[in-house]
């Protein structure tokens, strides 16, 4: 915990923090990590084939086969999240599922899902993007920044 | 009639208000769990056929209520009022509930403590003749409360082992003036306790502190010692709140037999087949758990008396995230077999 959000507890908050801390079973950062290194992997993998067999039987060249695959892994990514199958994934596999087009795929797909009750223009429309929404705003700001910091250095 | 209330926050009940019936609804996770036996109806569905969680929770909660009326043998109209919550924005799923029973409601709102917090208030009325009969219910339903305080259900984010798993269900109870079915004796309000946790994946660590401070002006103000019970419970402490509140009993010297005490969000589920992570929380775990599970054994003469204290988390999705802390509450309601029906027989 920061040190200037202690500062504001008072001494008995301060002294129950550190017992719950004690209390509270660590986060298993090592397995998360084994475990995303691998599911994350095997996306990449499974990506990899299709984009093969993409050029192999599809007729496109190396560059563009890259669209088609990676329709196909957002439509796996959805039909799975429609089945309920990509939560449960995930809660394995943590960010291995969540950092390739698959997780962003099921944050919009979720999203539409569990709003789809409140109507299809407030619920579904307004909501998909909330969980997607930032990713694309931060996203975007940092391609800003980072064009920028090319433009001084190199110049255009 | 002598003062109903003892000590700075507690009701003795003289003319103790009897639990003339209980009902409690499950969805298939909680059927699947080791209590599925001990509840009244299990559904295979947990959207139960409707087209939204929230209407899924209302019918819940509805369907427990009809049930606890019906097996008191009572119709709707000698039912005088119903007090009940849940965990949803308005308590829309309780009001939504109550719409077609068209019994005089009173919504109260205590997260998670609003099992005993209603059943409090129930036998406070009956016992002071504001009413013969009053129902009390809670609900929750774990994809409504997923959707509102966190991720929506279908989102695939990795929960920490400190996050606890909303019970889908809802418990009903019928309190009487007089019958047959265990009695309640006395019941202690709690007051709010913010230890300035913030993480909402961690809610039995807010919760703790605010059970013991519950459990030890109960034995104070009725100046009772813990052996009086069978058994103490809280309501959702789950894994890292239970063991923090086993801490605390043993640090501040409260005479606890912790061989007695348990905790409802530890026996909702089973640890190790079903992935809940801390264990159980929500308006449901200690409704059900206590109407369906613990009643059960006290009908069969295997518990006497026994102390249940609901812990509530007082947080909203808003408030987390502005940086605020949890301020958390609990209630304690001591319920006991009635000695004059020959409980037990």
């Amino acid at each position: 915990m920061a040190s200037k959000t202690m500062q504001k507890l008072t001494p008995v908050q301060r002294e129950y923090q550190k017992l719950a801390q004690m209390h509270e079973p660590p986060r298993p950062v090592l397995r998360n990590c084994i475990r995303a290194f691998f599911a994350g992997g095997a996306i990449c993998v499974l990506g990899q084939a299709i984009q093969q067999l993409m050029i192999q039987f599809g007729g496109f060249d190396k560059r563009s086969a890259g669209d088609p695959t990676v329709a196909i892994l957002i439509l796996i990514s959805v039909v799975l999240t429609s089945m309920g199958v990509y939560d449960k994934f995930a809660q394995w596999a943590g960010a291995g599922s969540a950092v390739p087009v698959t997780g962003f795929a099921n944050s919009m797909a979720s999203s539409a899902i569990e709003h789809r009750s409140e109507g299809l223009v407030l619920g579904t429309g307004a909501n998909m993007f909330k969980l997607a929404g930032p990713v694309i705003v931060f996203g975007t700001v940092a391609a800003f920044f980072i064009a920028l910091i090319r433009l001084i250095l190199k110049g255009g | 009639m002598t003062l109903m209330l003892k000590g700075r926050q507690s009701w003795v009940f003289e003319r103790k208000p009897v639990i003339a019936a209980t009902a409690t609804v499950v969805g298939p996770f909680e059927g699947r769990g080791p209590l599925g036996n001990d509840f009244d109806i299990v559904h295979g569905d947990s959207l139960l056929g409707k087209d939204s969680w929230e209407k899924a929770e209302s019918a819940l909660m509805e369907e427990a209520a009809n049930l606890a009326i019906e097996r008191a043998g009572l119709r709707k109209e000698d039912v005088h009022f119903y007090i009940g919550g849940d965990l949803l924005n308005q308590i829309t799923s309780t009001s939504f509930a109550v719409r077609s029973l068209s019994i005089p409601y009173i919504g109260v709102f205590g997260a998670c403590s609003t099992s005993m917090e209603s059943l409090a208030l129930a036998a406070h009325l009956v016992n002071s003749g504001g009413a013969r009969y009053v129902l009390a219910g809670a609900c929750s339903h774990n994809s409504s409360a997923e959707k509102q305080f966190r991720y929506p259900t279908e989102y695939g984010s990795q929960k920490p082992p400190t996050a606890q798993y909303t019970v889908t269900g809802a418990g009903a109870a019928l309190v009487a003036e007089s019958g047959t079915g265990p009695v309640i004796t006395a019941a202690t309000i709690g007051r709010i306790v913010d230890m300035g946790i913030k993480d909402p994946f961690n809610m039995g660590a807010a919760m703790a502190p605010a059970a013991v401070d519950t459990m030890t002006a109960h034995f104070r103000d009725l100046g009772r010692s813990p052996d009086y019970y069978d058994l103490i419970v809280t309501g959702d402490l789950a894994k890292v709140g239970y063991s923090i509140a086993c801490d605390l009993i043993q640090k501040h010297q409260l005479p606890i037999d912790l061989n007695k005490y348990n905790d409802c969000g530890l026996m909702m589920y089973d640890f190790n087949t079903q992935m809940v992570q801390a264990g159980a929380s929500g308006c449901a775990c200690s409704a059900v758990v206590t109407y369906g599970h613990l009643l059960r054994r006290m009908r069969e003469g295997e518990l006497k008396r026994i102390l249940v204290i609901a812990t509530g988390a007082l947080l909203s999705p808003l408030s987390y995230q502005q940086g605020e802390s949890i301020p958390c509450i609990a209630h304690a309601v001591a319920i006991e077999a009635n000695p004059e029906a020959g409980e037990g027989a």
